[in-house]
């Protein structure tokens, strides 16, 4: 007798097939070209403040949030098929990023009940931007190693030091951030995880122009900046445990295949209405190479993507399984920018704003913002790391 | 959503890999290797016996009646162990043709023997031109009384020489498409004009040639229609090359514990190698490699086993799992150092097999021509 409940089956369930005509539908009319066009022209976060707050009020934003923090208590398999579109959409998330699946599920893990009923509602209404203080100048892969201080002084911290690669530093209203309590102890267990309000005395944050001169992240500089001692999150000196939650946001990297699958369908486009030496570029067997290979990888990554969601879905934890999905899914960006400049040949460098440019310029920006994915959130070398010594058991030295 | 195993999935595969690492250690593939048949009767016998042969057959034909996803596990299996012997071309290029295509009268007489082993099946289709599709079929089949008079050459067909029936694929009409024209032959093999010779290859996986010289097969062992067989060789070959990723991905998994395993004991300069970080990237290489071919087979397989479009999976899974049996081999030699040059190491058994098997029903660049033409190049 077959199990037939239990068969396996790549198929969403016809809600979820719902749930994403809603989000298409929806997204195909919000991320127009145009909305894509002023977006290049403009801050980020500051034009994407209402779209953020649009999606907040169809109940997207927190959508897989547990109800009683003001979530809508989706499935992950639904929240999946939201960050595919998302990411085939290109829809801007750098402003609610943050908080929707950092700040918000560790505060739900690990904060007070006042420290959610204060912190959890602005987010979930996409009111509130946040940036991370994690990395420091000297203080990259090494994370742990950070020097920023937190010295106790009556109610308060004070805290003092930089931190550097923060995004949306000088936009947000709000700083999740590693500090260290006690310069004593052993790397790891001197660390305290502070919420700090971006408008205390004694910070300075500004942009740090990245090579498409989009101001996204940014450096801050704390200078004894007063913090109440109510804004720890967990124990003190435990802040990097904190950090290290393993948090139940959806991890499976689906955005990277998503927004590839997108360029994709924009390059074959391109390839088939261009000619080149009396042909189609798409008849060329050099072309048609390349983009298959691209085809190949976005549905590889797109898998794996799946099965990260479908493990999260059953309550397990994926660790060196979502390091697999957000490595090879950054790298395959990387490459896909490659390959999409090699297509556009003379006309790949020319940016957005010229009427020469083509797909409005979004190959060449892209290829240059793929840089950073393969960098932040853990080097790709950092990823391999984790797969080698959690998935595979290999001696550290 | 469901990208899990049933239980009985998961028992499959367990009681595959405790018979396999039992009854075919690597001393008796290596054996099998240099034996003529290529084949242990007595092994045959044994999977015969746990109803191996005829797992996805109907019970009407003494067969399990199980599905297509719970042969891609016991492939995935047979891969991983190097399993010798005309498995793959008995139950996938023979029965499954058979039992889409065949007559009451055909299923009954060919796949009850199939399913206990009694008969060895395979399909003959490619020729000297090494090419997967209608086009290269040259072999003539002729109407003569009450029947077909087949002359041509076939060319790495699978376990000919101890086949007993082929499917042979041959030209019975000229027509506006290469695919029009193209009939299915029951053939015994034993039929006079027919010559068979191993040719050796790399995997030694007894391929042959198969030269017919006008030999007569009865009208009644046609397979499907007269003229429009070549849809049946397609969806055979869909299938079987699903397969052969499954047994890719097992042997890539194989070749990758291996090598996890080597670098962890291996000691030079004071400490395992496996505490280098260029070792240890190479093992994550290699195991992204085998766990992303793995997700997509599974996409695969699931399609074609539902009777889901499923080229545009199948022609993925392919390209991808060529590139990635051959990496993880190529890397678990390179982490094995010198002695994984050698003839005596397993690690070569698969290097071997992943070169082979990476050819086979489509090499990467035509996987990569199927997809193209799929997203709209």
């Amino acid at each position: 007798m077959e199990m037939n409940l239990f068969r396996m089956d790549f198929s969403f369930s016809p809600e979820e097939k719902n749930f994403r005509v809603q989000v298409r539908t929806f997204l195909d009319r919000e991320v127009s070209d145009e909305f894509l066009s002023d977006l290049e022209e403009q801050d980020e976060v500051d034009f994407s403040r209402e779209f953020t707050k649009e999606l907040a009020r169809k109940g997207w934003l927190a959508m897989a949030w547990p109800k009683e923090y003001g979530g809508g208590g989706a499935t992950m398999m639904e929240q999946l098929v939201f960050n595919e579109e998302m990411g085939y959409h290109h829809a801007p998330t750098g402003g609610h990023r943050q908080g929707i699946s950092l700040i918000g599920p560790c505060l739900i893990v690990h904060g007070t009940e006042e420290q959610k009923r204060k912190y959890l509602p602005p987010i979930t209404a996409g009111e509130v931007v946040w940036c991370q203080g994690f990395s420091e100048p000297n203080a990259g892969s090494d994370l742990a190693s950070l020097q920023c201080q937190a010295v106790e002084d009556g109610d308060d911290y004070a805290i003092t030091g930089q931190k550097v690669w923060t995004t949306n530093a000088h936009r947000a209203d709000w700083c999740h951030l590693l500090a260290r309590t006690d310069p004593e102890a052993p790397k790891h267990r001197g660390i305290s995880y502070f919420l700090v309000d971006m408008k205390s005395p004694g910070i300075t944050a500004r942009p740090l122009l990245n090579m498409l001169a989009s101001r996204d992240f940014g450096e801050a500089f704390f200078d004894e900046v007063r913090v109440p001692k109510e804004n720890i999150l967990g124990e003190k000196n435990r802040g990097w445990y904190v950090s290290q939650t393993t948090l139940n946001f959806e991890r499976s990297g689906i955005a990277w295949p998503a927004s590839a699958k997108r360029d994709l369908e924009l390059l074959i486009e391109y390839a088939k209405e261009t000619k080149r030496n009396g042909q189609s570029l798409a008849q060329d067997p050099i072309v048609r190479h390349k983009l298959t290979e691209m085809a190949v990888e976005i549905e590889v990554a797109r898998m794996i993507s799946y099965r990260v969601a479908w493990m999260q879905s059953k309550g397990q934890i994926p660790v060196y399984e979502a390091s697999m999905s957000e490595l090879f899914g950054s790298e395959l960006l990387k490459r896909l920018g490659d390959v999409g400049m090699q297509i556009l040949g003379l006309y790949g460098p020319l940016e957005h704003g010229s009427r020469w440019a083509p797909l409005r310029g979004r190959v060449v920006r892209d290829c240059q913002f793929s840089l950073g994915l393969t960098i932040a959130r853990g080097t790709s070398e950092i990823q391999k790391n984790i797969i080698a010594w959690r998935g595979l058991e290999l001696p550290r030295v | 959503m469901n990208l899990d195993f049933t239980e009985e999935q998961e028992m499959l595969r367990t009681t595959a890999r405790d018979f396999l690492a039992k009854e075919c250690p690597k001393a008796l593939v290596r054996e099998l290797e240099e034996d003529e048949k290529g084949y242990s009767t007595e092994l045959w016998r044994k999977m015969a016996e746990l109803g191996w042969m005829g797992l996805v057959l109907p019970e009407e034909y003494d067969g399990m009646g199980m599905e297509f996803m719970d042969l891609i596990i016991l492939f995935e299996e047979i891969g991983r162990n190097i399993l010798p012997g005309p498995f793959f071309s008995t139950v996938v290029l023979g029965g499954l043709p058979i039992l889409a295509a065949g007559t009451k009268e055909q299923k009954e007489e060919f796949l009850p023997k199939a399913a206990s082993g009694e008969i060895i099946l395979t399909l003959a289709l490619t020729e000297p031109s090494a090419r997967y599709d209608a086009a290269g079929v040259a072999t003539t089949a002729v109407a003569q009384d009450d029947s077909f008079v087949l002359n041509g050459t076939k060319l790495f067909v699978d376990n000919a020489h101890i086949a007993d029936y082929m499917i042979c694929v041959a030209r019975t009409k000229e027509g506006a498409s290469p695919e029009e024209g193209i009939t299915l032959f029951l053939v015994d093999a034993k039929s006079p004009g027919i010559k068979c010779e191993v040719v050796p290859t790399i995997a030694l996986d007894k391929l042959c040639e198969v030269v017919l010289e006008n030999v007569i097969v009865p009208k009644k062992n046609v397979l499907g229609e007269l003229d429009r067989g070549w849809p049946i060789v397609a969806r055979t070959l869909e299938q079987a090359t699903v397969a052969k990723c499954a047994e890719m991905i097992g042997g890539a998994q194989a070749a990758l514990d291996m090598t996890v395993n080597y670098v962890k004991e291996r000691v030079q300069y004071g400490r395992p190698i496996g505490s280098f970080q260029v070792i240890q990237h190479y093992c994550a290489d290699m195991w992204i490699n085998v766990d992303t071919g793995r997700s997509i087979l599974y996409e695969a397989a699931w399609k074609a086993g539902e009777g889901l479009p499923a080229a545009t999976e199948v022609a993925v899974a392919k390209g991808w799992i060529n590139e990635a049996y051959k990496f993880v081999t190529e890397r678990g030699v390179q982490c094995h150092g010198a002695i994984g040059t050698t003839r005596d190491h397993d690690i070569g058994l698969y290097y071997r097999r992943a070169k082979a098997a990476e050819l086979a029903f489509g090499d990467t660049d035509s996987q990569r021509e199927v997809i193209a033409q799929q997203i709209g190049l």
